[in-house]
């Protein structure tokens, strides 16, 4: 074990990964000789050289096709966006592409493909650059999408990327980065894709999260346990597919929920887990659940309205008194 | 240009001239090639009319010597990426007819299992990477297969075939400038058929002369005459040579008529496109003039070539009973090839080889 940032834990996947097979390639905006504009590649084009780490013009569209292209004669690519929001530009290629190569082809082309980069807001970087994207990925099927929220699953949900034949979705954060964590320096760790981690064990609430809100929900967890409060963290890791049998056991035990998540309410992925506690643990649940989120607006710049308008742990303290009828 | 670029001006003598050089032999191939397209094509009219073919179904009836043209210079390894129309390239290619129909007819025998239909076509046996459905989103994948190549440092080419209306899309100009900016083995083919669905290029095009794209991206930019399949080997030759041994990317345009509608629910010709204008542009049949052509060199009989019609109606028909006679994908079917189960760490401990090793020249 070893105490790294989450930016060191994903360059370290990138490394491992890249050293363990010759057919796996970077490429992005300033991926190389900037060292990344998070510094996730940083190190990289001096180990591996211009050939596998690929500085690329500013176009998105088209070099996420090229890594399909490179993806679907036995390449395997891992593509960078140096955010989300700029990959609105790519989604043909990620949706149109990507995600249906092997079902057109009914089977014959794979897709090893990865696309990463910081998803969701930062500080005051107003409406374009702060979109969490997570529910518009998780909808396509054929793709799968991961958000890690700590360096350890950084580390290994990416590796666990890298090796899988489909194409995978990593949603990092610019705000975690700096984050430190604990991270398993064996290089042959991977963290399956699709399995949740009880991040915090409790019995009055479970508290269902992923990516970067984990950091909110442990932070409002610590203050609840201060209240006599002990809640279930659970962090779901990846979205695509999703851990749901994590959810019930979760739920059957607290008998109450709180869906925390960085995007938007409407068409959420906490609609999708909501509907999945009402189907399924119908009959466990002592109160409805509540779901935390941004407000419905585009991100404001202003400090003030900006922190109005994010998911924080005094929301979710608040959603889960709620659900606890706790005034 | 003439006043009208949408129809394939005619050659001057180009027919006699390029066709000296070829053999025989090559010359009844390229006939065979085009005519198998232009009888299994009239066979998916008919399929279409009967409702065995549904959906989208876009026929490239007028445009044979192009697909015959180009896949006639490739060599086995080489790669193939194209768009919606793509009957013409997969028969051209090699892929099996009985194949092609079934997938048009939605059957479990089909190249695609009968998931993909007309405009998804793939084959992993001919290094047919599809059939693709959105105008222009293709061209990047065909500029990665290049980057793959050089990657492996490989000698293949990949082709990349789509429409003049794809120009006006983003992903080829953020494809051509990557391709020539890092010498990928690219051979960018605009088939110019002079309309994007029922919109002339004059109505969706400012700069119409096609292949001064290429310019932009430091490209070289060729212009070809694509009635004429001698016309076309001769210009993609060049372009795939310099492929594989430079490594630079090349522009064609191919100068084409479609004779049928946009798909198979609009007319050839009567609302956006005037019957004198595709009349006269059909006078220029590829499969026709090539035939004609032969004939009166005397490399081709009135016998042969009528053996030659019924060979192909036979195999036409015989893809035809063969897809009638296939089973529709079971249901469980559904579910399948949406994800794969594996990983590289599978692969490995199979040890089935990579991909990468698999596809190596």
């Amino acid at each position: 074990m070893a105490v790294m940032t989450y930016r060191d834990a994903l360059n370290q996947a990138l490394r491992e990964e890249m050293s363990r097979d010759e057919s796996v390639f970077l490429m992005g905006e300033e991926v190389a000789q900037y060292n990344g504009a998070y510094k996730v590649s940083r190190g990289l084009l001096d180990e591996f050289g211009p050939k596998r780490v690929v500085d690329t013009p500013i176009a998105e569209l088209g070099f996420a096709g090229i890594g399909v292209g490179a993806a679907m004669v036995g390449l395997r690519p891992i593509v960078e966006f140096m955010t989300w929001n700029f990959a609105l530009l790519a989604l043909d290629q990620v949706v149109n592409a990507a995600a249906k190569m092997l079902y057109m082809s009914n089977g014959q082309f794979k897709m090893p493909i990865v696309f990463r980069g910081p998803n969701g807001a930062a500080l005051q970087l107003a409406a374009q650059h702060s979109q969490a994207w997570e529910s518009w990925l998780s909808h396509i099927p054929g793709l799968k999408v991961v958000a890690p929220g700590t360096p350890a699953d950084a580390k290994g949900l990416l590796k666990a990327a890298i090796r899988d034949d489909n194409p995978v979705i990593v949603l990092e954060g610019e705000m975690l980065y700096n984050t430190k964590g604990e991270v398993d320096e064996d290089p042959n760790l991977v963290i399956p894709i699709g399995k949740a981690d009880l991040k915090r064990e409790g019995e009055h609430c479970s508290i269902i999260t992923y990516g970067k809100m984990v950091l909110v929900a442990l932070q409002a967890a610590d203050t609840l346990k201060k209240e006599g409060i002990n809640v279930d963290v659970v962090d779901l890791r990846s979205t695509r597919p999703m851990d749901v049998e994590a959810i019930a056991k979760s739920v059957q035990k607290t008998n109450r929920a709180v869906v925390v998540e960085e995007g938007w309410e409407i068409a959420g992925i906490g609609a999708q887990i909501v509907d999945f506690i009402q189907r399924e643990c119908f009959d466990d649940l002592d109160a409805p659940v509540v779901r935390v989120h941004q407000a419905d607006v585009p991100m404001p710049y202003a400090k003030n309205l900006e922190k109005l308008a994010k998911p924080d742990a005094a929301k979710t303290i608040a959603a889960v008194k709620k659900v606890m009828y706790i005034e | 240009m003439a006043k009208k670029q949408s129809s394939a001006p005619a050659p001057a003598k180009a027919q006699a001239s390029n066709a000296a050089s070829a053999d025989v032999a090559l010359k009844k191939e390229l006939l065979h090639s085009m005519l198998l397209q232009r009888r299994f094509e009239e066979k998916c009219a008919e399929a279409y009319a009967l409702g065995k073919i549904g959906g989208f179904c876009h026929l490239y009836i007028g445009q044979e010597a192009v697909a015959t043209g180009v896949m006639s210079v490739l060599r086995p390894d080489d790669y193939v990426v194209t768009a919606y129309r793509d009957h013409g390239h997969a028969l051209a290619r090699g892929m099996s007819p009985r194949s092609i129909m079934a997938e048009l007819f939605g059957r479990a025998t089909g190249c695609a299992g009968g998931k993909g239909g007309s405009m998804h076509l793939f084959d992993k046996e001919t290094n047919f990477l599809g059939g693709h459905g959105i105008v222009g989103g293709h061209i990047p994948l065909a500029t990665g297969v290049g980057f793959a190549i050089k990657y492996r440092g490989g000698d293949q080419v990949c082709v990349c075939f789509f429409g003049e209306a794809a120009v006006n899309i983003g992903a080829f100009h953020e494809a051509l400038n990557m391709a020539s900016l890092w010498g990928l083995p690219v051979v960018y083919i605009i088939e110019n058929n002079g309309y994007g669905m029922g919109t002339a290029i004059e109505r969706a095009m400012a700069q119409r002369d096609v292949r001064k794209h290429g310019d932009s991206y430091a490209m070289d930019a060729d212009s070809i005459y694509g009635q004429d399949v001698f016309a076309v080997r001769e210009g993609i030759a060049k372009a795939v040579e310099r492929a594989r041994t430079e490594k630079r990317p090349t522009l064609i345009e191919i100068r084409t008529t479609r004779f049928m509608g946009h798909s198979m629910s609009d007319a050839a010709s009567g609302t956006y496109r005037k019957k004198e204008e595709l009349d006269e542009a059909m006078k220029y049949d590829p499969v026709v003039m090539l035939r004609d052509n032969m004939m009166k060199a005397n490399e081709l009989t009135e016998e042969e070539f009528a053996k030659m019609e019924e060979e192909i109606k036979a195999i036409v028909q015989d893809s035809w009973d063969f897809a009638d006679a296939s089973p529709e994908p079971a249901p469980e079917e559904l579910y399948t090839h949406v994800l794969v189960d594996t990983t590289s760490d599978d692969l490995e401990l199979a040890n089935a080889g990579n991909t990468l090793e698999a596809v190596k020249a």
